[in-house]
């Protein structure tokens, strides 16, 4: 069989839906980003003044999109895959040969497509309000693409669990935001007390908004290296689980 | 010779502890036209569903052209098209697209799928619709839509369960049509339904499942021959007088009828009578018939009486284990 065809179907479909639904998946984004851009960057960031050797709009700039990404990445995949759940058409790869890395990839490729068209949408809109300077086009590139990446395998396992539609918004609303508002996406850990940057240690999005940060500004609180294994250490693990859960039927086979 | 489906020893007890298959046999040959019949929970569905691998088994074989589903499901699913009994494709999707993907699960390229979703659409009568998303659509359009669903890849088996629920009768004798012309293909066709004119109009072998085990697995001539009597109805052409009824009584006194109306006689024929015999003595009492059908579906009759049969020799299992136990 031919699983280039599959996967494409699978990731076809996924991209035709959000895009369909743009109101819904894609407007959303840059009016949030306009307001935090507003309020955070204009109104009470002219009175911050530096952070990290730049300006407070400048810093935060980096955190806001991979914010955008991290969302989009993983509420695209849970509410799709959950949604062919609940409309039981999930049942039409279960029936086809489509191998399970197949359903996988094509799942995780869409909500990766809609974290990175967010990313740039939030970026061109973040281009009214400041200069974008880049310092590592790579860097920018690598980090984007794996967190989309780690964040939609997330919310493909938590669709895989999910029994309604309440369970898909748990995770986001009581893990994924608080994780992000203290990832540094506002403000770099240096500033916390040592107990606290210790504890920032153990949140994954510290690594992904640093080095997002990294290829934008040059200045990071982690190293690359360190980042990079994170950020690979987890879409590891939440590979080798999602394929688990699918081939054992979790959620998905009676 | 491979079979289209073999089946054996078929377990599965979900997780409630709820045994909905008791070790199953089953064989399906290439190019037949079969009916899995059962009432509703017998474990139809079940076996549907480890077929087609949406349901883990628990025990047991299952072979699809020869392909084992624990070692070659891919392969084994390639062969098998599902029209499944509920609706489970995007409500939201437009018909071509829900058909295209479905192809390309399959590994078909997207302008073959495009010619076959515009081939199975215009056979369907859907064609029409092929730009509205699904939601729109009528529920036997829907169900239409599910046929050219499992057919974009051109399965050499088509597994159908219930798919004339809730359509009406043009429609249903339509896609009577159209699958006995599949079925004419060559594509082995695996039915399951409530409407048992359906199963006795369409397929050659039929199994029936009660309670998760196969109650009978025969051919259809086979099964219909188990009919110890029919009941026919004669539309007469003129009214029934007294003399012509007392005339008919005298010569016809191993035959059971009843007058319906006075247009209307209901005969029972066992098998040591036939339909000459009733003619004649008909014609002998001046009776003129004006037509003749079977009062009720055949094999409705046969159906009940197995499940009856199935269920009283369960009880007398029961209580005979109870009484060894006392």
């Amino acid at each position: 069989m031919n699983n280039s065809i599959a996967l494409k179907s699978i990731l076809t479909k996924e991209v035709q839906r959000f895009t369909r639904i743009w109101v819904q998946t894609l407007v959303p984004p840059a009016i949030t980003i306009s307001l935090y851009f507003v309020i955070f960057g204009s109104l009470i960031g002219s009175r911050i003044g530096e952070m990290g050797g730049f300006d407070y709009m400048s810093f935060i700039v980096p955190g806001l999109i991979m914010m955008s990404v991290i969302t989009n990445s993983y509420s695209n995949v849970a509410s799709s895959f959950f949604s062919a759940k609940w409309q039981r058409n999930v049942e039409e790869m279960l029936v086809a040969p489509v191998p399970n890395w197949v359903i996988v990839a094509g799942y995780v490729g869409g909500g990766m497509c809609r974290g990175i068209l967010v990313g740039l949408i939030v970026t061109l809109v973040s281009l009214l309000f400041v200069d974008i300077q880049l310092h590592n086009i790579w860097v920018i590139i690598a980090t984007v693409t794996l967190t989309s990446a780690t964040f939609a395998l997330g919310g493909l396992i938590n669709a895989i669990f999910a029994n309604s539609f309440d369970d898909i918004s748990i995770i986001p609303t009581f893990i994924l935001t608080p994780l992000t508002y203290l990832g540094g996406v506002f403000y770099s850990i240096s500033l916390l007390p040592e107990f606290w940057q210790g504890v920032s240690q153990v949140n994954p999005i510290v690594y992904m908004v640093n080095a997002f940060r990294y290829g934008f500004l040059g200045i990071s609180d982690v190293s690359l290296v360190t980042a990079f294994s994170v950020i690979i250490f987890f879409i590891v693990t939440l590979f080798t689980v999602a394929m688990v859960l699918i081939s054992k039927g979790i959620g998905l086979r009676s | 010779m491979t079979y289209a489906l073999e089946i054996s020893a078929l377990e599965k007890t979900y997780k409630g502890g709820f045994q909905a298959l008791k070790g199953i046999d089953l064989t399906v040959e290439q190019g037949d036209f079969f009916a899995l019949l059962g009432p509703n929970g017998a474990g139809k569905s079940t076996s549907i569903g480890v077929i087609t691998s949406l349901v883990n088994k628990t025990g047991g074989k299952v072979k699809v052209f020869g392909y084992d589903i624990d070692t070659d499901l891919e392969k084994a699913k390639s062969f098998i098209g599902l029209v499944p009994q509920e609706f489970n494709f995007s409500q939201f999707e437009p018909l071509v697209n829900i058909l295209v993907n479905q192809a390309g699960y399959y590994g078909v390229s997207k302008p073959v799928a495009i010619q076959r979703a515009e081939k199975y659409l215009k056979q369907l009568e859907l064609w029409d619709k092929r730009d509205e998303p699904a939601r729109t659509l009528s529920g036997g359009m829907k169900r239409r839509l599910m046929i050219a669903r499992a057919l974009m890849h051109e399965p050499k088996m088509l597994i159908l369960d219930e798919p004339t629920a809730g359509v009406d009768i043009e429609l249903r004798r339509s896609m009577w049509d159209f699958l006995k012309a599949l079925n004419e293909e060559g594509i082995t066709i695996i039915l399951t339904t409530h409407y048992l004119e359906e199963a006795e109009m369409l397929c050659r072998n039929i199994a029936i499942i009660d309670g998760g085990e196969i109650v009978e697995d025969t051919s259809m001539k086979k099964l219909l021959a188990q009919l110890d009597v029919e009941t026919f109805i004669f539309d007469l052409q003129a009214n029934l007088t007294l003399t012509s009824l007392t005339q008919f009584a005298e010569q016809s006194q191993s035959i059971a009828y009843r007058v319906i109306d006075d247009h209307t006689l209901e005969v029972d024929l066992n098998k040591s009578q036939n339909l000459n015999q009733i003619f004649e003595q008909l014609n002998a009492a001046n009776i003129e018939v004006l037509s003749m059908r079977n009062k009720s579906n055949r094999l409705e009759a046969l159906f009940v009486s197995l499940i009856n049969k199935k269920s009283s020799t369960t009880k007398a299992k029961q209580q005979s284990a109870v009484v060894g136990a006392n």
